[in-house]
């Protein structure tokens, strides 16, 4: 019998859309010189007017956060700041429905993603860090690290609400204060988060929110009166960044691209490595940099893993992101659609054989249907370049050294994964691949206690745990340039 | 490898070990992860109003208590063949072999199988002859379906032969009676464990496998399920018969119930949303199935005192 599933759209009337948004600056909304609009990537609908920051507005932010730096957050007991971020995990907490409406409406992912993974840890990232705050003469970098001072950073669309919490929660716990500048196409719930801080009494300027283009993040990291860059985005941009901030004093963590190894062997638990190739590439759309985009699976066990990875792709349920059954929601922007179809063209023209799963797309909006590309090989331009959207390709090897071999063979290293029931395989393939994070029989887990990050030209620094603490504490490696 | 090599009979405990310790593992957080998600799935309106019925009429209704009596069994087939409120009728009714004939007479003319437990259920420790006694007398006395249960002794000491061959000796003595094996997952103790004991059940014979008697905790499990859902999706991908699954004890609500439907949904699919392949092995879930189904015609909660306790 067929079982369609009816409709089960969250409500949008939890989220209070406003017709436009300022600034926030100094603890208040604030005009700025131009305004730009945020749409609904699912269905091209504007949702709100959002002010462009330009060099002045960048300008009242950083003097804002060096007061608030130099007047109150600096000089405030760890236990204090602690009680600041607490309160924010909370409110985090009890409005995470507004939030993750607010995101899927804003960034296109699925409601259970933004739900059941962006809020919550969100909020988790909060908590553990307001924990850190009266505690970092124990984190091993001294009895009593000194903060940095201003803290721009920079953070990009795929995650808008966790990667400002990455960014925010141990710039504040270690006594910074921070201007953050939200991607251009999802600025909402970093707004939201302003309102937050509002909520939460946090002192003015602590947190400050300029919204706007690459010109306005450009401003940010060339302002002088900034100490530490970070920087989550691309690899281009980041190089440029990096350029940028070389012997100015200032100092700078970048989390960039990737191009991830997930490494199946023949004696892998078929069902669960499946479900983990499915969501190490078509989790969030394929818009994580740590994305699983490279399928390494022993050839003695290809054709089974590629059937039954194909039967589950055909199950994916895409569509409205505000539906609480959607697994695949909208592609983020018109500009990262075309690049996805631009390099699955490349991957056509190439030679390699495409399948996608027989998914209707939307009429509107930006779509792209889950995709598979078999007889790849690593020279073809979908095994090397970051795509950033659903889209898998698949290579074969034969022993554990040709999948070290290839996994590594590549100019990124922020991530892999191992599918094994051998656990000695897993510590030895774990102890060769180069990459930041390596998941064993998972991916794409995260935890605010564990440090993320990338080895070559997926960047350096770490973001989470004791690690994290580091590129926001002034002691040794602070990751000056 | 198709299965009808496998089908001859295993030579050894050692070929049996080698081909179920052959198959793949299961990673337990990940299948946890897998049934979590599936259990997530919002079902509303038309879409819960289908799955309402579609489980009611996958319902094996059962009684199995030292306490159940003829006039216990004759209330069960009332209810089985007319729940009420517009319902459709369950699949079958599922009692002890004794009173197999008042159940037979209770269904009589309507469709509804009846189904026996047999082989010293639910334990299953008694010497084979006195199991395959059980089952013809349940089978002689007209049940049209079996469940029996697997020794779980040998099972975890890992003599998998004797397993099979007494899997293989109450499917002949089954007739035409279909034959459901009982796995006990809950004294399995891993995933691996269900998964091996599907295949071997699967290759012994088994028309169903099922999770377990309701006697131990815990029974049905949404992980445990899911395990079993593959495992006879892979049977017949690879080209075996389609075997059925159901899961018993512990689903009482019409929610527990969606989501054992959604997992069939979208792990063996589309043909297994059918009573002939996938029934609920319950007796209080019923009442809340009919509760919800009143709830979405009428728009109101009518309350469990309007619901009979049969």
């Amino acid at each position: 019998m067929r079982f369609e599933y009816a409709p089960a759209p969250e409500s949008r009337s939890v989220v209070t859309l406003r017709d436009s948004y300022g600034l926030f600056i100094g603890g208040e909304f604030v005009g700025g010189s131009s305004v730009f609009k945020t749409i609904s990537p699912a269905t091209e609908e504007v949702l709100a007017e959002v002010t462009h920051g330009g060099p002045e507005d960048v300008d009242r932010a950083v003097a804002a956060a060096r007061q608030a730096y130099e007047r109150v957050w600096s000089v405030m007991p760890g236990r204090d700041r602690g009680k600041y971020l607490f309160r924010i995990a909370r409110l985090i907490q009890e409005r995470s429905r507004e939030l993750a409406v607010l995101e899927t409406l804003d960034n296109g992912k699925p409601i259970r993603e933004s739900r059941d993974v962006d809020v919550p840890l969100t909020a988790a990232h909060f908590f553990y860090h307001a924990g850190w705050a009266d505690k970092l003469g124990y984190a091993g970098f001294g009895p009593s690290p000194r903060p940095l001072g201003v803290v721009g950073q920079v953070i990009p669309w795929n995650f808008p609400l966790l990667m400002l919490a990455w960014k925010v929660a141990p710039a504040l716990a270690c006594g910074n204060t921070v201007v953050l500048k939200p991607a251009e196409t999802t600025p909402l719930t970093a707004l939201l988060f302003g309102e937050i801080c509002q909520q939460a009494d946090l002192p003015p300027g602590v947190v400050n929110i300029v919204t706007g283009d690459g010109s306005t993040g450009h401003a940010l990291v060339a302002h002088p009166g900034i100490d530490k860059v970070a920087f989550t985005g691309s690899t281009e941009v980041g190089r440029e960044i990096a350029r940028m901030c070389a012997v100015s004093g200032k100092r700078l963590t970048l989390e960039l691209g990737g191009k991830a190894a997930n490494v199946v062997f023949d004696d892998a638990p078929v069902d669960q490595a499946v479900e983990g190739i499915v969501n190490g590439i078509f989790f969030n759309q394929g818009h994580v940099c740590c994305a699983g985009s490279r399928l390494l699976v022993q050839e003695s066990v290809a054709d089974e893993v590629l059937e039954a990875l194909k039967r589950r792709m055909a199950t994916l349920r895409l569509g409205d992101p505000l539906d609480k059954n959607t697994d695949v929601g909208a592609i983020n922007s018109r500009a990262q659609l075309d690049k996805i179809t631009d390099l699955v063209a490349a991957g056509d023209a190439e030679g390699a054989q495409r399948w996608a799963a027989p998914c209707p797309l939307p009429e509107r909006g930006f779509w792209f249907p889950p995709t598979v590309f078999t007889e790849v090989s690593q020279a073809h331009r979908i095994a090397k370049e970051e795509i950033f959207g659903p889209v898998l390709s698949v290579l074969t090897f034969r022993t554990p050294a040709e999948a070290v071999e290839k996994a590594n063979n590549t100019p990124y290293g922020l991530s892999a994964g191992v599918w094994t029931e051998k656990g000695s395989l897993i510590l030895w393939m774990a102890s060769r691949l180069r990459a930041g994070v390596v998941w064993a029989n998972t991916f794409n887990r995260f935890d605010p206690a564990s440090p993320f990050g990338g080895y070559k030209e997926s960047g350096f620094g770490r973001e989470g745990g004791r690690h994290g603490l580091e590129a926001y504490l002034d002691g040794p490696g602070g990751g000056d340039v | 490898m198709s299965h009808n090599g496998l089908m001859t009979p295993f030579q050894s405990d050692a070929s049996l070990r080698r081909f179920l310790h052959g198959l793949p593992g299961v990673d337990e957080v990940g299948a946890r992860a897998r049934a979590d998600v599936l259990a997530s799935r919002s079902i509303k309106t038309d879409s819960k109003r289908q799955a309402i019925d579609l489980a009611i009429s996958m319902i094996d209704l059962t009684t199995l208590e030292g306490q159940d009596t003829p006039g216990k069994v004759r209330a069960l087939c009332a209810k089985a063949r007319q729940p009420g409120y517009g319902a459709p009728p369950v699949a079958a009714v599922c009692i002890y072999p004794d009173l197999v004939p008042i159940a037979v007479e209770g269904v009589a003319g309507t469709g509804i199988k009846v189904a026996s437990v047999a082989t010293a259920f639910p334990s299953g420790r008694a010497a084979l002859d006195v199991k395959l006694a059980d089952v013809k007398s349940a089978v002689a006395a007209g049940a049209d379906e079996v469940d029996m249960v697997i020794d779980r002794g040998a099972f975890l000491s890992g003599r998998y032969l004797p397993v099979y061959e007494e899997i293989v000796a109450v499917k002949a003595s089954c007739a035409d009676a279909h034959l459901k094996v009982i796995l006990e997952t809950g004294e399995l103790g891993t995933l691996d464990n269900v998964r091996r004991a599907s295949w071997l059940a699967m290759l012994a014979g088994a028309d169903f496998i099922k999770t377990s008697t309701g006697k131990i905790a815990p029974a049905a499990t949404l992980p445990v399920t899911l395990v079993m859902l593959e495992a006879v999706r892979d049977f017949a991908a690879d080209g075996g018969r389609r075997i059925g699954v159901k899961p018993a004890g512990g689903i009482r609500t019409e929610k527990d119930a969606v989501r054992y439907l959604v997992l069939v949904n979208e792990t063996a699919g589309e043909p297994w949303l059918d009573p002939a392949l996938f029934r609920l092995g319950a007796s209080s879930l019923l009442n809340d199935l009919l509760m919800q189904r009143v709830r979405m015609e009428t728009g109101r909660y009518s309350g469990p005192d309007y619901m009979t306790v049969d």
